[in-house]
């Protein structure tokens, strides 16, 4: 049976350890809360360009453009976004199981991966991870997005990689973020809508002319998917950080009520030990 | 007298919202005035200092490159990056069209650090630096 010091040792522990779950819980909530506004603030933006390329993909025909080209017997190339650091659940886990199951060929796939923990685990197991992105899972800005855009567009160009998928998870509430794949390029969903309501033409004016201002735009766009997924991603990581972080405040709360009881019980069974090795000692002198 | 809605969008948040009387843009193609009621049209824009007209006043707005649609009431610019005049740090901006400059000598002088060197980059880079520094009323030149 442990003994009275080690059970005191072992409350004080749990309690340090739940002052930092507690702690990062809190900073979790207060960053999730900038994260949410920094996704909502995106909308307007990533709304807009979305109608807007679709309008000008409307009025587009006989188009070409190096990001709307089929490149086939290339590569897959898929883009992960992860978190850089550990303490948030399954989170990262999940995205990386759903990565997984997009791989087909693992010999026939590359990886782009946001986040360190993506980054450790496709490189550990062999994979072929072509550009690294550390640093920017919980705060992303623009120019990320920008960055990692320019990189998949270039590969994209050398007309190694036919398909290019991202995985990311999508945040719906603060308790509930679903891992998902969208494909990126080529733009294979711009072309069938193109073909669905081709009746149906705006009016606007495109200056030069729809088909530059397409060329244009696509790049934009592709810049536009991959920040508004970034955000959600960020968003995502510090709702299950902070979810877990509060169910490991809770546990601890709960393991500490236990060791207590735990503790006093030791404790008086010591002492009505010593009160009958007393009684017992007096009772035989007499 | 007739005025048009316009709105300055950027990736983070709604930069501008007003109405206007006119908005004179640099887009892809050259210098472009939108007046009231114009037809629907979409355009790209480069790296530049909007001109917004409005109640006889002139306000600058600084855009990195983006695009713009125009309905008969309503314009709407989407920028990669827009800030107005007061959120402007000259400095930076200052500093940054330096550097940008350097570059660009340095890419034309050649050598090693050729390689090291975006032109592409380092022009984009000086054309925002130099709309920030005309959305302030300053010169270029220093």
């Amino acid at each position: 049976m442990a003994s009275l010091q080690d059970i005191r040792r072992r409350i004080k522990s749990v309690k340090s350890i739940q002052q930092i779950t507690n702690a990062m819980n809190m900073v979790a909530t207060s960053r999730l809360r900038q994260a949410k506004e920094a996704a909502v603030a995106n909308k307007p933006y990533a709304d807009k360009m979305a109608q807007v390329v679709s309008d000008v993909a409307k009025n587009v025909t006989d188009f070409s453009h190096p990001l709307l080209e089929v490149y086939p017997g290339g590569k897959r190339l898929i883009l992960v976004m992860t978190s850089d650091k550990g303490l948030a659940g399954a989170y990262s886990s999940n995205a990386i199981k759903e990565a997984v199951s997009q791989v087909v060929d693992k010999g026939n796939t590359q990886l782009i991966t946001v986040g360190r923990k993506a980054r450790d685990y496709f490189s550990n197991r062999g994979y072929d991870v072509c550009s690294e992105y550390i640093g920017v899972s919980e705060r992303p800005k623009f120019d990320n997005a920008k960055d990692i855009a320019e990189n998949i567009i270039e590969r994209f160009k050398s007309g190694e990689i036919e398909e290019v998928y991202m995985v990311y998870t999508r945040f719906i509430s603060a308790i509930n973020c679903v891992p998902e794949t969208v494909k990126l390029l080529p733009f294979g969903n711009l072309a069938t809508e193109e073909g669905e309501e081709k009746k149906i033409r705006s009016e606007y004016i495109y200056e030069p002319n729809a088909a530059e201002v397409l060329g244009y735009l696509l790049p934009q766009y592709l810049v536009t998917t991959i920040y508004a997924a970034l955000l959600q991603a960020s968003a995502s990581e510090l709702s299950s950080r902070m979810n877990a972080m509060s169910n490991a405040t809770d546990n601890a709360q709960e393991l500490i009520a236990k060791l207590d009881l735990h503790y006093n019980k030791v404790r008086q069974a010591g002492i009505t030990r010593e009160i009958t090795e007393i009684v017992g000692g007096a009772e035989a002198l007499k | 007298m007739a005025t048009i809605k316009l709105e300055i969008v950027s990736p983070d948040k709604i930069v501008y919202s007003a109405d206007i009387d006119m908005l004179i843009v640099r887009s892809t193609d050259g210098e472009l005035g939108i007046l009231p009621h114009h037809a629907p049209l979409v355009t790209g824009l480069v790296p530049h200092a909007m001109r917004v007209k409005m109640e006889g006043t002139e306000k600058l707005v600084a855009v990195g490159g983006g695009f713009m649609e125009v309905q008969p009431e309503k314009i709407s610019v989407l920028a990669s990056v827009a800030e107005l005049p007061e959120d402007i740090d000259a400095d930076r901006a200052r500093k940054s069209m330096e550097r940008a400059k350097q570059r660009i000598e340095a890419y034309k002088a050649g050598g090693e650090a050729r390689g090291d060197i975006n032109l592409l980059r380092a022009e984009a880079s000086l054309q925002r630096a130099l709309a920030r520094l005309k959305a302030l009323g300053t010169k270029g030149d220093i």
